[in-house]
């Protein structure tokens, strides 16, 4: 199988969030900061992997700055076949312009894709449209939010959880799947993996921008927790002190 | 108008949807909802009750679940017979999906996870979730029609007191065959017995401090207060309690009347699924955890000494 998957880099989420001067972007100047994909991605690029081990190719394409080379090449270093960077100036994308962008390279590349591997939502923008709006553009079914992944005869079959229920959805290939954290455990990158990333090839193609249509005015932090905890005892002894919170709150009768 | 995509679970109303009638109703007095398939006919009527005049119901004889494409279709249809001012969905994962889908055929933007919406002519403001809500975004949203979803438990459901029933009108929606597809094909597990995560009213969490063997009295004390179990995701990493109990924000959200923090540091991951609990109490070694600021109350101490002990206390109130 051939397969696409879409990701995108972010920052690591920090402890303490600050913002730039102007705010407008997460503030990234600290030490501390690295770059990283969202954790659904990280399982986005592991189903892939695994759809492709049968024989086929994964393909990774990311609209970002030419930074994002450097999460491509994080990606071939745990099993990507090569990667098509979506090259643009750091300004900002819409779900709709980013998706249109996507859509048109995936159907643009010489790979015929069986299957799109996306994220349900992007960590940082968490638009929950992109793959949607990939799965439209293509004219291909997409389920959403799976948790549970296995592809057998064309046909993919796809879980998702929803209270102590997993739904079951089965959809032929060509298909956009959108996973979410948990559909596996994404493996680690090996050392001899990261030496083979460097010589994997890597696109660049210049996407077409459209002007934002859910545009960025500013970003804030939510107000911050300034109470504490009211300490009921230390150790065991505080035992008899919960249980009267518990009755004081009615979870107890 | 404000049209509101209105969820159900095989003609079970989604209590959270009316979180998104709530915010409909504070942009306009005419608040109309859609919903999908026959099943949904007396929940529809229900929405009255909320302050909904008529509930659009999408009747198709392909319809007998849930069906994501074909329902983002129905709404899609609906937006662009009434030309309403906005439509609107609670930020739940098929509320989101659906809205995805609808936004998606008619070409529009689609504005996920709004705390606060103010409408405007061919140009509306938000404010949205980011990063699970650890930043909010303003946003100007470019469009002749908002099509947005309100972040969970942003806007309270308030019904209206002394209103009849919605009128309820059946549609036919536009259908292709491939909109069927993607559709609920079976459903498996549940029916276990046990409290669901995402609904429980207790929720008892463990962390990296409670270790790869404590989590007994955990599910002790879960089960003793009606409650379900929980996680934090180095629990779900290190393969000590399966990914379906993991509580953050690539976890479940909750929002539990109580919740339980067992040796979880409080990372605003983890957080940004738990900060809707009504009453939270932490349970950890370090009184100077980041969880001390959004707990009520705490336990300094081992979770391995404190947990055995609450769980004889809690069992001794009951008898
Ligand atoms: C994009 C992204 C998404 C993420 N999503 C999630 C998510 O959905 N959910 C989530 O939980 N995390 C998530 N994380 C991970 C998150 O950042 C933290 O790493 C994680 O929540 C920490 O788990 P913890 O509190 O169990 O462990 P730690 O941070 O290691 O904390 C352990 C705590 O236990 C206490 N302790 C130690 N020993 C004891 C003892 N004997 N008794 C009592 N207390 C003790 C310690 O004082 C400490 O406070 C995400 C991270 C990223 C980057
Ligand atoms: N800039 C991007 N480059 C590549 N993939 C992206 C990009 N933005 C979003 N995606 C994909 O679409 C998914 C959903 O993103 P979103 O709609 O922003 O929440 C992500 O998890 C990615 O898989």
């Amino acid at each position: 199988m051939n397969v696409a998957v879409c990701i995108k880099r972010i920052p690591l989420s920090p402890g303490r969030w600050t913002l730039t001067a102007d705010e407008t972007a997460i503030d990234t100047s600290g030490s501390a900061m690295g770059w990283t994909l969202s954790p659904h991605e990280e399982c986005a690029v592991e189903a892939a992997v695994q759809l492709a081990e049968g024989g086929g190719s994964v393909t990774a394409f990311s609209l970002g700055t030419p930074e994002s080379a450097e999460q491509i090449r994080e990606v071939m270093a745990v099993g990507v076949d090569r990667g098509v960077l979506l090259e643009t100036d750091g300004s900002d994308w819409d779900g709709q312009a980013t998706a249109a962008a996507l859509a048109s390279a995936i159907t643009a590349d010489d790979t015929d894709f069986d299957a799109v591997i996306v994220g349900t939502e992007s960590a940082d923008a968490s638009g929950y449209q992109v793959g949607v709006r990939i799965a439209h553009a293509l004219g291909w079914p997409i389920v959403t939010n799976v948790k549970g992944l296995s592809v057998e005869g064309g046909v993919a079959r796809c879980e998702r959880v929803v209270g102590s229920e997993r739904e079951v959805y089965e959809v032929s290939l060509p298909a956009v799947i959108a996973v979410k954290d948990g559909v596996n455990i994404p493996r680690y990158p090996s050392v001899p993996g990261r030496i083979k990333a460097r010589k994997k090839p890597l696109d660049t193609v210049t996407p077409e921008a459209r002007p934002a249509r859910v545009e960025k005015v500013k970003l804030a932090l939510p107000p911050q927790e300034t109470s504490s905890a009211q300490v009921l005892g230390t150790g065991a002894d505080a035992a008899p002190q919960v249980v009267a919170v518990l009755k004081e709150i009615g979870v107890l009768a | 108008m404000i049209l509101v995509y209105v969820d159900h679970d095989r003609g079970v109303l989604d209590e959270l949807s009316l979180q998104a009638v709530a915010a409909a109703r504070g942009l306009d007095t005419d608040v109309q909802a859609v919903m999908v398939g026959a099943d949904a006919v007396t929940a529809a009527a229900r929405l009255g009750e909320f302050g909904v005049t008529t509930t659009h119901v999408a009747v198709d004889p392909r319809i007998t679940d849930y069906a994501p494409m074909a329902t983002g279709r129905a709404v899609a249809q609906m937006a662009r017979q009434m030309s309403p001012a906005a439509v609107l969905a609670v930020g739940s994962p098929r509320g989101n999906e659906v809205l995805a889908h609808a936004s998606a055929i008619v070409d529009e933007p689609f504005a996920a996870d709004c705390t606060a919406i103010t409408l405007g002519d061919g140009v509306s403001h938000v404010t949205r979730n980011r990063w699970a809500g650890n930043v909010l975004e303003d946003a100007r949203v470019h469009a002749p029609m908002l099509i947005a979803s309100t972040a969970l438990h942003a806007f309270a459901v308030d019904p209206v007191t002394g209103s009849g029933p919605a009128a309820v009108v059946e549609f036919a929606p536009e259908l292709a065959d491939a909109d069927l597809a993607v559709r609920i094909v079976d459903r498996v597990g549940g029916g276990g017995g046990g409290v669901s995560l995402a609904e429980a009213k207790v929720v008892v969490s463990g962390g990296r401090g409670v270790g790869e063997g404590g989590f007994g009295p955990l599910e002790e004390l879960a089960a003793l207060l009606g409650g379900a179990v929980g996680c934090s995701r180095v629990v779900t990493s290190a393969g000590w309690r399966p990914h379906a109990e993991q509580v953050g924000q690539t976890g479940t959200k909750v929002a539990p009347d109580l919740y339980i923090a067992v040796g979880i540091s409080g990372a605003t991951q983890h957080i940004a699924g738990c900060k809707n609990a009504k009453t939270m109490i932490a349970i950890n070694t370090d009184p100077d955890a980041t969880i001390m600021s959004f707990a009520d109350y705490a336990v300094i101490g081992d979770a391995a000494t404190v947990m055995p002990a609450l769980v004889d206390a809690v069992r001794a109130a009951k008898s």
